[in-house]
């Protein structure tokens, strides 16, 4: 790393406003989508889970392609603060893939009669899940701040760059799923939902990774220049 | 010029080391006889699962050959010396690249008899199959030396090293079983071309890509 010190993690309420926002037009969005919306001729109800199934997809990528923007700046510029980032990026993307293979499933199973299909897009997302999940796990088991930040970060371009040899081998392998929805693909009764909902996990998915990346910072700050209090604890211990 | 002597010295190394290569090589054929108990006695079955098996043998054994690649300049913090000598991270890495390249390939062919006496594939076209495990070693070895390199000085290394490989080679398992799939069986399709592709542009892009990272893992 060359940058010498820790930033003094930004504090204010944007994460938190941006949280609540997201959150407010998810509900709104979600009563619509399970109330309002009329249901589709074929699958009926069993559909309405594409609005959040749709929005989270959309998200999780975001989340790893941000993520992947964290990383390429943590190798160029050495800043800890992309650092901060990139840990808050990969962990959010975690998360929502997480909950989109869940989503996915309990999707699939009414719908094709089982939990799980061989399709490109939900078996890129399982193994993405799985390889940022070694990422975090590498994070955790490195203790020196600068070797973690650079190796996570060039592990987190590797991952990022097999995403397209993944699908396209996954794809020449086996075929099922359904054209993806776009607000072009499905009819308008569809959309204000869907819309609504895309922005809310967004809105949601940027308010945490803020938040997240301050809990990094802080702990960050603690591991490379703990504060003097800490320090006076550390060399006297026994000393409540 | 460096990269020559630095394959030198991997390719030595190995050599010493030869013992932990036949353990390796034994834990393949152990893992290949589990297989059998898995899929049933049933003779098509078994066949049919062959190439597959036959990767996964290789895959599982990788890591164990993997893991220790980097014990000797671990050992009194000789990669510290490695790195004041006038030669480029880069040549260090494909020297270790192409000698753990070498090693798994030869475990993939030492396993590959093996295979057809226990799963009783045929194996129509050797040079071929020879081809595909070659192509298939080199995806598995580039990454995979890049990451013991990490996975080496951090702490929980068993676990580490194939959580951080096994997803990210899943383009290599399957692209390498299908063209020996297509190999053993028949390929009417002609679909063997496109399987073949795929297994070297995954090769192209980690060969480039680790190569490229290899400097900022071991100087920090």
């Amino acid at each position: 790393m060359t940058e010498e010190t820790v930033p003094a993690p930004s504090r204010g309420p944007l994460p938190f406003v941006l949280g609540g926002l997201g959150l407010a037009l998810l509900v709104a969005g979600s009563y619509i989508g399970l109330f309002r919306a009329p249901a589709e001729q074929h699958m009926g109800d069993v559909q309405r889970i594409m609005y959040v199934h749709v929005p989270t997809a959309w998200n999780a990528m975001l989340a790893f392609t941000f993520a992947f923007a964290c990383a390429l700046a943590v190798l160029w510029k050495g800043s800890w603060r992309w650092d901060c980032r990139l840990e808050a990026g990969i962990e959010v993307g975690v998360v929502l893939a997480a909950l989109l293979c869940v989503q996915g499933a309990i999707w699939a199973r009414p719908t094709w009669g089982v939990w799980w299909d061989w399709d490109p897009r939900l078996t890129t997302t399982a193994v993405m899940l799985f390889a940022f999940i070694g990422i975090l796990a590498l994070r955790r088991f490195v203790d020196d701040p600068a070797r973690r930040a650079t190796w996570s970060a060039v592990a987190t371009v590797i991952a990022y760059a097999d995403v397209p040899l993944v699908y396209f081998s996954v794809r020449w392998w086996n075929s099922l799923h359904q054209m993806q929805s776009t607000p072009e693909t499905v009819s308008s009764p569809f959309h204000l939902p869907l819309r609504m909902n895309a922005f809310g996990v967004l809105f949601l998915m940027c308010g945490m990774i803020a938040l997240r990346a301050r809990v990094s910072a802080l702990r960050l700050r603690e591991e490379v220049a703990p504060p003097p209090a800490a320090v006076a604890r550390a060399a006297a211990p026994g000393r409540p | 010029m460096t990269l020559v002597t630095a394959l030198r010295k991997d390719a030595l190394l190995q050599w010493r080391t030869r013992a932990r290569f036949l353990a390796v090589l034994a834990f393949g054929a152990v893992t290949l006889l589990l297989f059998s108990f898995a899929a049933g006695p049933d003779a098509a079955s078994l066949r049919r699962h062959a190439p597959g098996f036959l990767w996964l043998a290789l895959m599982l054994s990788s890591t164990l050959a993997l893991a220790e690649t980097f014990q000797a300049e671990l050992e009194q913090r000789a990669i510290e010396g490695l790195l004041l000598l006038p030669a480029s991270p880069r040549a260090l890495f494909y020297g270790k690249a192409v000698a753990n390249a070498a090693q798994l390939a030869l475990l993939g062919l030492a396993l590959v008899p093996l295979a057809v006496v226990l799963y009783d594939a045929p194996v129509p076209r050797p040079a071929a199959l020879a081809g595909v495990i070659v192509l298939g070693a080199a995806g598995l070895s580039a990454p995979g030396t890049l990451y013991a390199a990490m996975s080496s000085q951090a702490r929980a290394r068993q676990a580490l090293l194939p959580l951080l490989l096994f997803p990210l080679v899943v383009p290599v398992l399957l692209s390498a079983v299908k063209a020996t799939a297509l190999l053993t069986t028949g390929d009417p399709m002609g679909q063997l071309r496109s399987w073949l592709m795929l297994l070297a542009s995954f090769d192209a892009v980690y060969w480039s890509l680790c190569g490229l990272f290899f400097g900022r893992v071991v100087e920090e």
